[in-house]
């Protein structure tokens, strides 16, 4: 007869998994809610989803660094507490875009916050674990509701979105059950502490490298996926295009951040056991993303396929600090995705708020650049606040992006990589250029035609959320000081 | 007050914000006064300056983000005193002799905020705050000449912005560097200039860190051969776009060398002399050939100001008091002079919308006043003595004799095609018969032209005539950084090029 299997309650630490909890009940009791009365509005939801995001944050701010619950698969380190506030914080702050003036149709349907709550507690999972499998069902948890969230947009080219995206994606996850299952037939493990342990006592083996080669690759090639560097880069900006400003903004956020988290666990570990090629892969793959996307958005017509390729630039930059694996460099990815989220969410909501139903300017795109044409002379405030995003985004001082940027270069010279950081200079030089482009469209054109509706679907929330990433990325240099510190805290706390 | 210098900085900005509110037909009057007032308070900072101090005053020092070392650090010497009463009194000038009627209420603002990043600049201390001001200059005046400029403004403006931001990033690159050198030797973490000054590098880390910041001051300049987008910044701007990057913030490039490439890289400086000292020989001269050849008026001073500019380089890397004492005279007195250059253009830009000096002639007969003031401004630009442009040439040359003889010869020729130029601009302009009939009856100077320029030539010839207020203060500051430069100094080329300076000093005072 089997032993009945004794677990004392105490040694799950169950409260480590109480912030996920909190999501998918807050999305349980939405779907509750519709069941009992179809008729609510909108607003009602995405104020729920708010303050269950809320209470979320409140349980992760509470837990204590690093520690492990759940038959040691959660682990709550350092990063993985500044991670998922993050990921909070960005859907907290994306939320609100459904109060639009125009009733779009996703937001009529109250699944799509129960779904929403559920991708942030797969993101959660993602981050919140070392166990290649828990990491898997999490990514999956997110990406699954993600790719229906873009298809609920309800136009043809979110249909092809969700469907690339999902392609792609599924291809992503097999490359990572494969990469996971190299490790786990080296080692035996799925959790990387102890993949970490016993490849490190094997390290002198002949035949471990080719081994240890074949899952970093296959890994590699998953999250260059997910974080879409080249050359696997090529489906965000059509994905981008197809989902609503909403989500694409927040889709260049967190689950970059969630993807970022593992890596940084995955690579990091390699990097460390002195696998330098790991680290020279990287560091290529980042210069090649940063380059080669800005480049390609330099001749886009579009402004959201612009963004679409700045924010793939913007990821490569950022990946080059993974590959310096110092606490500097980490901290610099967190930092800087925290910047990044206020700017690229004022960005789009911008965008969002330009939005028509039906293509006014351009056959084929929602938001050329002539729609932006004398912008100032339209919509004058708008105007100056929209180019504050692009000098930001551009990494003019003293806006919020710059700080990141110098962050992330000072970490790599530090590193003695100066050569990176010059690069790091160059490419935003280039960069410059497409941001411009905007600024010099809404600012030294003539409009187009006679548009009294650019701003078609503004509404006191949007105003609300604009003004807020507004202040949050002029007065950067205000809150530089304790953000660092504390993500720097946090991550050295949790020895990376 | 001793926080003038942040009020200096904020003024403007606030200003700026609510002007917006401003109605539209007062933002003329509005701009004005707010300019006015910031030049006042730029006059009360030279009084209350204390001119036999070398070092920096009314040091502010307000820790922003200890974790990077940023600091608001800000306070002002001799050297950059004056060229923030230049960029107060060139933006008042500038705004009044404005012909602008389309969206003044733009213009008024975006210059409000452009006079703050120019004197952010000048009092900067720590090199993040100072990049901070360096890089939102550029925005503005992108603004300016997008807006307002001529056909070919986007470009011009994009131009501009592209150049000089790849530049300031390689340079951002280099400030990094330093801040971990420093952080290495110290532990601290600092961006403070003065932390920085105390640091002595190794030669090799000095090159290149000067070649880093070079790059970026450079193409602000702009030096041979980063000199191309300022033909097309000057052609597209509109007058006052022209007036405020002549006199400021080509300024912005040459005081970076001052305030940073030479106190902190004094071997590499020293290293540098020969071959900046060829840049700027060719760009004075060359630049010279080109400003004879064009056929625009506005084009012809463009490119006579870049040749200035060559001489301002040439007399700080002569290395010695005079050599950059004169050089920072130099800046005010091209600040002056270009800039009521430019306006000048403007005027006459204004009665028959064309720079293209074929149309003109005779015009002294037409517009007495207009030739009288164009012909004071036009000897001053060439450097006739008695004149305000006569003190920083002179200075610089006689720094730079004790450097190289043949190179100052060189660069003394820059007098007589800048002479050739010039008076060939107004023999075919000025006089002789009225060639166009559109001419016989162009306007004066009106009350508003007359009231700009009129201070302009006061100061060009009282500077010209006693140039000591000013001089002796910016001596006084150079002096300090020269013997901290020999003391910092590590190889022996750089000792003696400078001790050379410090002997001639005693003997000289030339002044």
């Amino acid at each position: 007869m089997l032993q009945p299997i004794n677990v004392s309650l105490e040694s799950l630490n169950l409260i480590t998994l109480a912030p996920m909890l909190v999501a998918i009940a807050g999305g349980l009791i939405i779907l509750i809610l519709d069941l009992i009365n179809e008729k609510l509005h909108k607003s009602l939801y995405v104020m729920l989803t708010i303050l269950i995001l809320v209470i979320d944050f409140g349980a992760t701010l509470g837990l204590n660094v690093n520690e492990r619950g759940f038959f040691d698969v959660m682990l709550i380190d350092g990063i993985s507490i500044v991670s998922q506030l993050l990921i909070i914080v960005a859907s907290i702050i994306f939320t609100p875009l459904a109060l639009t003036s125009k009733r779009f149709h996703e937001y009529s349907y109250p699944e799509f916050f129960a779904l929403f709550l559920f991708m942030v507690a797969g993101f959660q999972f993602m981050v919140a674990s070392d166990n290649l499998i828990l990491i898997f069902v999490g990514l999956e948890t997110a990406s699954l509701s993600l790719y229906t969230l873009i298809a609920l947009h309800n136009r043809s080219n979110s249909y092809e979105a969700a469907v690339k995206y999902f392609t792609m994606g599924a291809l992503a996850a097999g490359f990572f059950a494969m990469g996971s299952a190299v490790i786990y037939a080296l080692t035996g493990s799925v959790e990387l502490y102890r993949v970490a342990d016993i490849l490190a006592a094997r390290m002198n083996e002949a035949d471990l490298m080719i081994a240890i080669f074949g899952s970093s690759v296959l890994l590699l090639v998953a999250f260059a996926f997910k974080l879409s560097l080249f050359p696997f880069h090529t489906w965000a900006p059509d994905v981008y295009e197809g989902a609503s400003a909403p989500l694409a903004g927040y889709m260049s956020v967190v689950p970059k951040v969630a993807a970022f988290v593992v890596s940084i666990r995955i690579f990091g570990m390699y990097i460390d056991m002195g696998i330098e090629w790991v680290r020279v892969v990287i560091l290529v793959l980042a210069v090649l993303t940063m380059t080669l996307a800005n480049i390609m958005a330099l001749v886009q017509e579009d402004v959201k396929r612009m963004l679409a390729y700045s924010s793939i630039s913007h990821a490569g930059f950022i990946i080059a600090a993974l590959a310096l694996d110092t606490t500097e460099g980490t901290t610099a990815i967190f930092f800087y995705y925290a910047l990044f989220m206020f700017t690229n969410l004022g960005a789009f909501t911008m965008l969002w708020i330009s939005r028509h139903k039906v293509r006014r300017f351009d056959a084929r795109f929602d938001h050329p650049y002539e729609k932006f044409a004398g912008f100032i002379k339209i919509m004058p405030v708008g105007a100056v606040i929209m180019a504050i995003f692009m000098l930001s985004l551009a990494g003019v001082p003293p806006f919020s992006i710059f700080w990141g940027k110098i962050y992330v270069m000072q970490a790599a010279v530090n590193s003695g990589y100066v050569w990176l950081a010059i690069i790091m200079g160059l490419n935003s030089a280039i960069a410059a250029y497409y941001y411009l482009k905007l600024i010099v469209y809404m600012f030294l054109k003539e409009p187009v035609k006679d548009v009294d509706t650019v701003y078609y679907n503004l509404s006191k929330p949007l105003m609300a959320v604009i003004g807020m990433a507004a202040l949050a990325t002029i007065g950067a240099i205000f809150y530089v000081q304790p953000l660092v510190s504390y993500i720097y805290y946090m991550i050295s706390a949790s020895g990376y | 007050m001793e926080n003038i210098l942040s009020i200096l900085v904020f003024f403007p900005a606030i200003a700026g914000l609510l002007g917006f509110v401003v109605d539209k037909d007062s933002a003329r009057a509005y701009g004005i006064t707010v300019a006015a007032i910031e030049f006042l308070l730029s006059i009360w900072l030279w009084f209350s300056f204390d001119t036999a101090n070398a070092g920096m005053q009314f040091v502010e020092l307000i820790p922003l983000i200890p974790d990077f070392g940023i600091s608001y650090y800000l306070g002002v010497d001799g050297i950059s005193l004056f060229i923030i009463i230049m960029a107060t009194l060139m933006t008042l000038i500038g705004m009044m002799s404005m012909s602008i009627t389309e969206n003044i209420k733009n213009m008024i603002i975006t210059l409000l905020f452009l006079e703050m990043t120019m004197v952010g600049v000048f009092v900067a201390l720590d090199a993040i705050i100072f990049y901070l001001f360096w890089e939102l200059s550029l925005v503005p005046m992108l603004y300016i000449i997008g807006a307002w400029g001529g056909p070919l403004r986007v470009y011009a403006s994009v131009k501009f912005f592209l150049y000089t931001f790849m530049g300031s990033l390689i340079m951002l690159v280099g400030m990094l560097f330093v801040a971990y050198v420093y952080h290495n030797l110290t532990g601290v973490w600092s961006f403070a200039i003065t932390d920085w000054y105390a640091l002595v590098l190794p030669v090799s880390y000095q090159l290149w860190l000067f070649a880093a910041f070079f790059i970026g001051f450079a193409i602000k300049v702009p030096m041979f051969p980063f000199h191309t987008w300022l033909p097309y910044a000057h052609g597209q701007a509109p007058t006052i776009g022209s007036v405020i990057l002549a006199a400021v913030l080509l300024k912005m490039g040459t005081y970076g060398f001052v305030r940073f490439s030479l106190p902190m890289f004094p071997d590499a400086a020293v290293m540098a002399i020969t071959p900046i000292a060829a840049i700027s020989i060719i760009m004075i001269i060359y630049t010279a050939m080109v400003a004879y050849a064009q056929k625009d008026m506005k084009q012809v001073i463009a490119y006579s100001s870049v040749s200035h500019m060559g001489i301002i380089m040439l007399g700080i890397f002569a290395m010695n008091a005079e050599g950059i004492s004169g050089s920072v005279f130099q800046m005010l007195s091209h600040g002056i002079v270009s800039g009521a250059l430019f306006m000048l253009v403007g005027v006459i830009y204004d009665r028959r919308h064309t720079k293209l000096m074929s149309e003109f002639g005779g015009l002294a007969s037409v517009m007495p006043k207009y030739a009288v003031i164009f012909g004071i401004m036009l000897m001053a630009s060439v450097g006739l003595p008695l004149t305000i442009g006569f003190v920083g040439e002179f200075l610089v040359l006689l720094g730079f004799y004790q450097v190289s003889p043949v190179m100052t010869v060189l660069a003394g020729t820059s007098i007589i095609i800048g002479a050739i130029y010039m008076l060939s601009v107004y023999k075919s302009s000025f006089f002789g018969p009225v060639t166009n009939e559109e001419n016989k009856k162009l306007k004066d100077l009106d009350r508003k032209e007359i009231w700009s320029l009129i201070p302009l030539v006061l100061i060009v010839v009282w500077l010209g005539i006693y140039p000591k207020p000013v001089l002796a203060p910016i001596d006084n500051s150079v002096k300090a950084m020269l013997s901290f430069m020999d003391e910092k100094a590590i190889t022996k080329e750089a000792k003696d090029m400078i001790r050379v300076s410090k002997t001639t000093l005693n003997r000289g005072e030339v002044k």
